[in-house]
């Protein structure tokens, strides 16, 4: 993961439409059972597609404290 | 704990909103969260969030009113501008932001709209434009593409839209763009220039309705119709460097008119300042 960031899923606000999956340019989420999985934490480069385009705020970046 | 923009402007006891999966208006009224927290956090205004009013009327997007956490007031069908106008007459320097959709705003408000934007009162009016009545069941509405289906229009909507933008510039508003659900960014900073626009501003949003608009006509799911906003709303950078053959079917996203006729308010109070001189 770069930067100093993580992703955070708000599970119960997370109605599974899949537009965060599918506008990750680096294939890090996955929907699974209606709900968005982080599959993939390491490959994920800290653009903010998902947090930008998740219609129901369910997935965000946060700064990792050091 | 949601992100810290949403704790902070939204009213998070009231989410998930009640918007179907892949709703755009989700990401529209982020969007003006967005806008509204850059001003806020912006040293060259002395905003707090006192200052911003929501007033939204009925419909899918006029939920927003309930979410977004500033003073704000959910009002009857159409009539959204209607309350915003005597919101804007008795405080002046309140940032009144009408969230309205394309029926609320243009069918059973239309005389409002295109009123309060011929007199040019500074309301910045953001339409949550999703082609369709979702709320009621998917009825067309003044911006159902002609031939398009709804559940009123089973064999293809005979009648021609409306443009918001155009509607309510030609009626007068100062200020007209366009934004929409896939180009955020840019839709945001749109939102923000109107909010700083003096005069009426008019923000026509294309949004999504996969439920309603989008399964009626076979555009696919959320993804789908982001997709096809992506490759057929063009913003402003990249509109002026197409060809005329390369526009054909597609539309811009950006800001249409922006001009400085008087604002209403401000026209009001010196008739005010005028008469109490005579006296």
């Amino acid at each position: 993961m770069i930067g100093r960031k993580r992703l955070v899923v708000e599970t119960a606000w997370c109605k599974g439409c899949g537009i965060c999956a599918a506008f990750c340019p680096k294939q890090v989420l996955e929907i699974q059972h209606e709900k968005v999985s982080i599959k993939a934490p390491e490959a994920c480069i800290s653009c903010g597609q998902c947090e930008l385009r998740c219609p129901d705020y369910a997935i965000y970046l946060v700064n990792i404290e050091e | 704990m949601p992100s810290d923009l949403i704790h902070q402007y939204m009213r998070i006891d009231h989410l998930p909103q009640i918007w179907c999966p892949g709703c755009g208006n989700g990401t529209i009224m982020r969007d003006v969260a967005v806008a509204i927290e850059q001003l806020i956090d912006d040293p060259e205004y002395d905003f707090d969030r006192d200052d911003f009013v929501i007033v939204s009327g009925i419909g899918c997007s006029s939920r927003a009113a309930g979410y977004l956490d500033f003073n704000s007031i959910h009002t009857t069908h159409g009539r959204a501008i209607a309350f915003a106008s005597g919101i804007k007459f008795a405080n002046p320097k309140l940032n009144v932001i009408v969230l309205t959709g394309d029926g609320d705003c243009s069918a059973i408000g239309g005389n409002h709209l295109i009123h309060a934007a011929r007199r040019n009162l500074g309301l910045t009016v953001v339409a949550f434009n999703n082609d369709i009545y979702g709320m009621t069941g998917g009825q067309y509405s003044p911006t159902t593409p002609n031939g398009d289906k709804a559940t009123t229009a089973p064999y293809g909507n005979v009648d021609r839209p409306f443009d918001i933008a155009l509607l309510a510039a030609g009626a007068g508003a100062s200020f007209a763009a366009r934004g929409d659900v896939f180009h955020a960014r840019e839709t945001t900073e749109i939102i923000r220039q109107a909010i700083l626009h003096k005069g009426f501003s008019i923000v026509d949003v294309y949004s999504i309705c996969p439920t309603y608009y989008g399964r009626k006509n076979k555009k696919g799911d959320a993804v789908e119709m982001l997709k096809w906003q992506k490759e057929n709303l063009i913003p402003t950078n990249r509109w002026y460097t197409m060809s005329e053959e390369e526009r054909v079917g597609k539309k811009l996203i950006g800001i249409l008119s922006r001009n400085d006729y008087p604002e209403y308010t401000e026209e009001y109070a010196k008739i005010i300042e005028q008469c109490r001189k005579k006296k």
